[in-house]
């Protein structure tokens, strides 16, 4: 599903620049739940960006569900974002003065599904995360956990080939963390390709396959028993 | 831009984000009002002062006559020209499309009146109605000469304002008799005049009256016009000189006068005098146009400063659009959409609302400077329609900026 050879990065300040992707190697097949870890400042968000789209590569090639993606204009990269990625933010990154429901609907709305449709699978994906009797209170009037359940409906809802979640358990509480980890794996399950950054073990665990990396470097690789979030909510 | 679900989406945004609609809106719909307020009050000023100077800015043709100087068609030179009562009536039958007032005037230039024991020695003047406007006669009291006057002989006096102290030291004297040369006239009026006490001290009546009176039969002595205020002063010149000219070789014609005799008759204009006013009336003219052009000028950036607020305001919201999908030019089109669509109607709304109160105040104002302030309903349509065009353009540059900007910039913004 997502290739990656030879990736580099650096990020330029003034006359500085940092070198933050010093050559990342990476594969990823459909259907992998695969956690990337690594201390801060180690890269971590900067690689889930570029496997985003949200920010490009210096050097280096990358290849998503067999599409090259080099040299995108904004208008192509804005198409591939909507039809093969879905994001997950550890701040959520939902839009205010929209309902839970029209926050899911969104994506639907740059794919150009009409209203009806859009309200239907919108309402489909939050009954899903379980927030169906949610669907018209704003952001604001939600839990952590709860909006963090909005933002894995809103990813889901233009049925994406690829998640991808920048610790999207950072700003909950330890069993928050294990129910948006239940449903994470449910999806796994379901068949979705998914790639989680995140810190802790605990949550690494409950991955298949767990990347960490140091200096820009992947430095181990290696699949893991997963432990299932259910035995703990 | 008459996508159905574009709109949906913006109105949605727009009932949702209330305080922010209704900011913006505020600010510009009190722009536009400001303007059309502007606007109104500054044509207001512009038809007061020109009410104001009007009058003498019109131009007034005098005529009168004297003795001919040269031979002319077997005539002897030092002959007197009588203008007569047909004159007149010829010179406002021809001229009738560009003569606004007119009145013949037969005059007597030293009359003793008496009231009881008081007395004086006036000039007396007889007058039609359109005198109190030649003249810029302002009744103070009473009423002027009226048509029914004239026509009925009626033995009537207006008196200047000297006239009036010299001779009922302070009583009321509308409807008192005062006589002149044993005839009774009764007071109708007390005028003041601009031109000072030389020209209060003076007695007017009914013109057909002074003649009956004084045994004039059909003479008149002088003849005097205004000519209707044209739009700008060269026109006004070019009608003046017309006219004048006209005047003098009709009456030339009729009393069989060489062309070339000056004292014969003079026919004089005052385009002097108007030319000033018209360059007054200009320089309020083109200081409005100034302060209005200015204004729209500071609506446009207050719009467009409006817009690169609301743009930086919705920084993150962008980025989260473009990372869900979002293409560069439908968040351009989404602000631009909103912003038109927000400052078109609360453009429209302030302009009603000017108007409104445009036309509600405008009677109200009792100052002599300020006439019917009003807009030109298409002159304000304009202007909300630059504001809002401008304001587009001034939201377009940070929209497409905005648009422009990496997602993972935009979603970093807090
Ligand atoms: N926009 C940027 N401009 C300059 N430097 C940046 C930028 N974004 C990240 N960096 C730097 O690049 C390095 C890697 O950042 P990145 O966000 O990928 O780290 P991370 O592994 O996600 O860390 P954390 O665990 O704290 O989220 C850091 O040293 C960071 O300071
Ligand atoms: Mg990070």
């Amino acid at each position: 599903m997502i290739q990656i050879k030879d990736l580099h990065k650096s990020y330029h300040m003034g006359s500085n620049s940092l070198h933050v992707l010093k050559g990342i190697n990476f594969e990823v097949k459909e259907g992998e739940l695969v956690s990337i870890m690594g201390s801060s400042g180690s890269g971590k968000s900067t690689l889930l960006n570029i496997l985003g789209m949200l920010d490009e590569a210096d050097e280096g090639s990358y290849t998503l569900d067999n599409v090259p993606i080099k040299n995108l204009n904004e208008k192509i990269a804005a198409n591939y974002r909507n039809k093969f990625l879905g994001f997950i933010f550890q701040s959520f990154n939902l839009i205010n003065y929209k309902s839970a429901l029209d926050n899911v609907a969104l994506p639907l709305y740059y794919q150009g599904s009409p209203r009806k449709e859009r309200v239907e699978r919108a309402m489909h994906y939050l009954d899903k995360v379980g927030l169906a009797p949610w669907s018209h209170h704003l952001p604001t009037e939600l839990s952590g956990g709860q909006k963090q359940r909005v933002a894995i409906a809103r990813a889901l809802a233009s049925d994406p080939k690829v998640l991808l979640a920048d610790e999207p358990t950072g700003a909950l509480d330890t069993k928050t963390s294990y129910e948006v980890m239940e449903l994470i794996q449910g999806i796994n399950d379901e068949g979705k390709t998914i790639l989680v950054v995140t810190h802790e073990h605990d949550i690494a665990q409950m991955t298949k396959r767990i990347v960490n990396l140091k200096d820009g470097l992947i430095i181990d690789d290696s699949m893991v028993e997963q432990v299932r979030a259910s035995q703990y909510v | 831009m008459f996508d159905v679900e574009r709109w949906q989406e913006i109105f949605e945004t727009l009932s949702k984000n209330k305080l922010r609609t209704f900011l913006t809106g505020l600010s510009v719909a009190s722009g536009i009002f400001i303007l059309v307020i502007l606007l109104g009050f500054s044509s207001g000023i512009q038809n007061g002062v020109t009410s104001q100077f009007e009058k003498d800015a019109t131009n007034s043709i005098a005529v009168w006559t004297g003795v001919t100087t040269k031979g002319y068609k077997g005539l002897n030179p030092g002959r007197r020209i009588q203008l007569k009562n047909q004159d007149f009536d010829n010179i406002v039958t021809k001229y009738d499309d560009n003569l606004e007032y007119k009145s013949a005037f037969y005059t007597i230039w030293g009359g003793l009146v008496n009231y009881k024991n008081e007395s004086g020695n006036y000039r007396i003047q007889g007058v039609m109605p359109d005198n109190q406007f030649i003249e810029n006669a302002d009744i103070h009291q009473g009423r002027f000469i009226n048509h029914s006057d004239v026509i009925g002989n009626k033995k009537v006096a207006v008196i200047g304002n000297k006239v009036s102290l010299d001779l009922f030291k302070g009583d009321d004297p509308i409807g008192k008799d005062i006589s002149l040369y044993g005839i009774n006239f009764k007071v109708v009026g007390v005028f003041f005049d601009p031109g000072g006490e030389r020209d209060e001290s003076k007695v007017m009546m009914p013109i057909t009256t002074a003649q009956k009176a004084f045994n004039g039969g059909n003479d008149i002595r002088s003849m005097m016009y205004t000519v209707k205020m044209s739009d700008n002063f060269n026109e006004a010149v070019k009608l003046s000189e017309q006219v004048t000219l006209g005047i003098e070789n009709d009456i030339k014609e009729t009393h069989i006068i060489a062309p070339d005799d000056t004292s014969a008759i003079r026919v004089n204009n005052t385009l002097e005098e108007a030319r000033k006013i018209y360059s007054l009336v200009d320089t309020i003219k083109a200081v409005f146009w100034f302060v209005g052009i200015g204004t729209i000028i500071a609506g446009v950036v207050g719009v467009g400063n409006i817009m690169l607020i609301i743009v930086k305001e919705r920084t993150k919201e962008i980025g989260i659009r473009k990372a869900l999908g979002a293409v560069p030019m439908s968040i351009v089109g989404m602000i631009l959409q909103e912003s038109v669509f927000v400052t078109m109607f609360s453009g429209l709304f302030g302009l009603v609302a000017g108007l409104a109160l445009l036309e509600f105040v405008g009677p109200l104002i009792e100052s002599d400077f300020i006439k019917y302030p009003q807009v030109d309903f298409n002159t304000a349509l304009t202007t909300v329609f630059i504001l809002v065009f401008a304001g587009a353009i001034a939201g377009f540059i940070p929209a497409y900026r905005a648009a422009k900007i990496k997602p993972i910039v935009a979603l970093r913004d807090e």
